[in-house]
């Protein structure tokens, strides 16, 4: 099932299919910070209150997003 | 820059954030470093010397940390033209040393294989190398140098290995060199697609998997600490805990060296007091420089402390966990995460608090947080509070073990507050509209504080934070001196010495003007030395009332006694009133002097102190026409 990872709960995992932002440089970034096709993420914390930003581990590492940039990342899961 | 330095090789380090590029810096170039900024921008310029083995002196550069070379920040803009050779009054590097965590491979070989193609020689350090053999990884060298087509040297950059096979590596690189003079600038360079990107981490995959034997294993700690440091509700208490710890520091342990300074100044006045004869270079001397920079170095110790707080917190990667819980606290007015720190530090000095928006990356986020930090309540308003509510607020409960008195104090407190983050929403819905720039950041691996980097971190802090004191401040001070001194009064004058000065006409000058606020001119005369620093006025208002400290002994006798001169003299309109100026009003010559230099123009502090004006020019009017209007004038 594909959804959005602003969407996943925490604890939540799966591979990355689509890194399309509308911004160009938005998704040229992402990648940059190893969120590319075909990786595994998990999203492992969330801030406190909202729940909004969220921190995902992906390529080894930890990566701390809001959930609006993270809605243009889709994810198989 | 001597001639031999300017010929001697430039090497750029260039690694992305968190790499440990500046320790590598700091054990390449030990103390042999200058500190600047590159032409035109904010950014700051590192650059220190080292010699080889075989006694060539090399220059090292150190750039700003970038994940790639397509730039978006000002410091990346840098990093990108330096490597490019475009920065304007830059030489271009001769030989690139790419600097890469080992333990963070998978992400930071992108820049290195973007370094690469730049086709200058690259030199890679393998940095952190000793965390990355403790995680289990098993690297074949030799495979990764081939692969990626440049020598490759692992580097603990924080305990000084690696440090002689690199510069081994460096010149051996730079001896292979065709020897054509200059380098030259690159200039074929095209910002990436994302289609590049993609191929390039393709290519870093195909790059790890020739070269690890064994891959890493999870960093268990990290994942530990986190659960408790992230948690929704420990994790904030925690934070609270820093932060109260932090103010803790501020208030009470810079307490000791305060007065140690604070009683060195005054001996230093005395003591030049004595053996100079009584006159104006005396008065110069005394009143002026030693007064006036004796005034900002009490402040040291507690900028001092602040920032070992920051750079131990940012070190050991807990910084940008803090950033990650308040970000959406700070996203409701239209900052990120990363200004919570700089505005918190505002509390006990916004100068500080400016230094520290360095972290901020976006130019718009740091210049709104840089406008709106001298509206938190630094410590130097509290002399001034403490006075006027001693004086006019009565000692009465108000809820509670509550009483009036610290109601009114909370209450300013929270003003400042409210105005700031008031501010925050204002400057970003007008000056700075567009986009919210988005929260993307790394929560890297924590570490222990590296030591000498900490202190290297404060010493630069106190070596510009002395500078400055030595330049900007003492010459605002003479001149604050002299406007307060001359003319002198004429012999037999009734009144205090300061209404015949400048400051005082121009007390007098500017009383219709403020007038509406419910200011005297005696307000007017001790505002001005107060508009060099806030605490100033307080010891003004005693020279403008004539209330002299009966006994060096005792300055809470002067105290009492203006308290008691005020509350005879003024309204409680006018008190109220008085309040309102000092938690708007940007008074503060130091402020105004760190963000011109933070900010490289004098624009953004010129325009400071105009909207910092107004603004209290309107809160104080209000205040006052409405208690009068309450009845109480």
């Amino acid at each position: 099932m594909k959804v959005r990872l602003g969407e996943l709960a925490k604890g939540q995992a799966g591979v990355i299919v689509a890194v399309s932002a509308a911004d160009d440089s938005l998704t040229r970034r992402f990648m940059e910070m190893g969120l590319l096709e075909g990786c595994r993420i998990e999203l492992v914390h969330a801030a406190p209150f909202t729940g909004d930003p969220i921190a995902v581990r992906a390529r080894g590492a930890l990566i701390a997003l809001r959930r609006r940039e993270a809605n243009q990342i889709e994810v198989e899961v | 820059m001597s001639t031999l330095a300017q010929e001697s090789p430039l090497i750029a380090l260039a690694g992305s954030p968190n790499c440990g590029k500046t320790a590598l810096f700091n054990a390449l170039t030990g103390g042999r470093q200058k500190v600047g900024n590159y032409a035109g921008v904010t950014v700051e310029r590192k650059q220190g010397s080292t010699r080889t083995a075989s006694g060539r002196e090399l220059q090292i550069l150190d750039l700003p940390g970038t994940y790639s070379l397509d730039a978006r920040t000002p410091d990346e803009e840098v990093t990108r033209d330096v490597l490019l050779g475009h920065a304007a009054e830059e030489r271009v590097p001769g030989l690139l040393v790419a600097v890469a965590d080992a333990t963070n491979l998978e992400r930071n070989l992108s820049l290195v294989l973007e370094l690469r193609d730049l086709g200058r020689p690259v030199v890679l350090a393998l940095n952190m190398m000793d965390l990355a053999r403790s995680r289990g990884l098993e690297l074949d060298l030799d495979a990764l140098a081939r692969e990626l087509g440049v020598p490759v040297v692992p580097t603990v950059a924080v305990k000084r290995r690696g440090i002689p096979e690199l510069l081994e590596a460096i010149e051996s690189r730079l001896g292979a060199l065709p020897d054509a003079g200059a380098p030259r600038p690159a200039a074929d360079w095209k910002k990436p697609k994302a289609e590049d990107v993609r191929l390039r981490f393709l290519e870093v995959d195909r790059v790890l998997r020739a070269a690890v034997r064994r891959p890493l294993a999870p960093t268990l700690w990290t994942d530990r600490i986190d659960r408790i440091v992230l948690h929704p509700m420990w994790g904030s208490l925690l934070l609270l805990v820093v932060l109260a710890l932090m103010f803790q520091a501020i208030f009470s342990w810079a307490e000791l060296p305060k007065t140690l300074i604070q009683g060195g100044v005054g001996w230093l006045g005395q003591t030049v007091s004595t053996i100079l004869p009584e006159g104006p270079l005396q008065s110069l001397l005394v009143d002026g420089v030693i007064a006036g920079v004796g005034g900002v170095l009490v402040f040291l110790p507690q900028i001092l402390l602040l920032f070992a707080f920051i750079l131990v917190l940012e070190d050991s990667g807990y910084m940008a966990r803090a950033a990650f819980l308040m970000d959406n606290l700070m996203g409701r007015v239209g900052l990120n995460g990363r200004s919570f720190i700089p505005l918190l530090s505002s509390y006990a000095c916004a100068i500080p608090g400016i230094m520290a928006t360095r972290t901020i990356a976006d130019r718009r986020d740091r210049l709104i947080t840089i406008l709106v930090a001298p509206l938190t309540t630094c410590s130097a308003r509290l002399p001034v509070y403490t006075l006027l509510i001693a004086a006019f607020v009565p000692d009465r409960p108000l809820l509670g073990p509550i009483g009036m008195q610290a109601g009114v104090m909370m209450a300013l407190y929270l003003g400042g507050i409210v105005a700031a983050l008031g501010m925050a929403v204002i400057f970003r819905r007008t000056l700075f509209r567009g986009p919210t720039p988005e929260l993307l950041m790394e929560l890297p691996t924590y570490k222990m504080p590296a030591w000498g980097n900490v202190t290297y971190g404060l010493w630069e802090r106190a070596r510009l934070f002395v500078r400055r004191a030595g330049t900007v401040i003492l010459a605002l001070s003479v001149v604050v001196w002299f406007l307060s001194t001359y003319p002198k009064a004429p012999a037999g004058a009734a009144g205090p010495a300061i209404d015949s000065s400048y400051a005082g006409r121009i007390g007098h000058a500017i009383e219709p003007l403020i007038r509406p606020l419910g200011f005297d001119w005696r307000i007017g005369v001790a505002l001005i030395p107060g508009f060099a620093a806030r605490e100033v006025m307080v010891s003004a208002l005693a020279t403008v009332y004539s209330i002299e400290a009966k006994g060096e002994a005792d300055p809470g006798n002067m105290t009492q006694a203006l308290g008691q001169a005020l509350h005879q003299s003024w309204s409680t309109a006018t008190a109220a009133s008085l309040l309102v100026w000092y938690i708007l009003a940007l008074q503060c010559l130091s402020t105004v002097a760190v963000t011109r230099r933070e900010t490289n123009s004098w624009r953004w502090p010129l325009f400071m102190l105009g909207y910092l004006t107004v603004l209290a020019y309107l809160g104080s009017f209000l205040t006052y026409q409405g208690f009068r209007l309450l009845g109480w004038g």
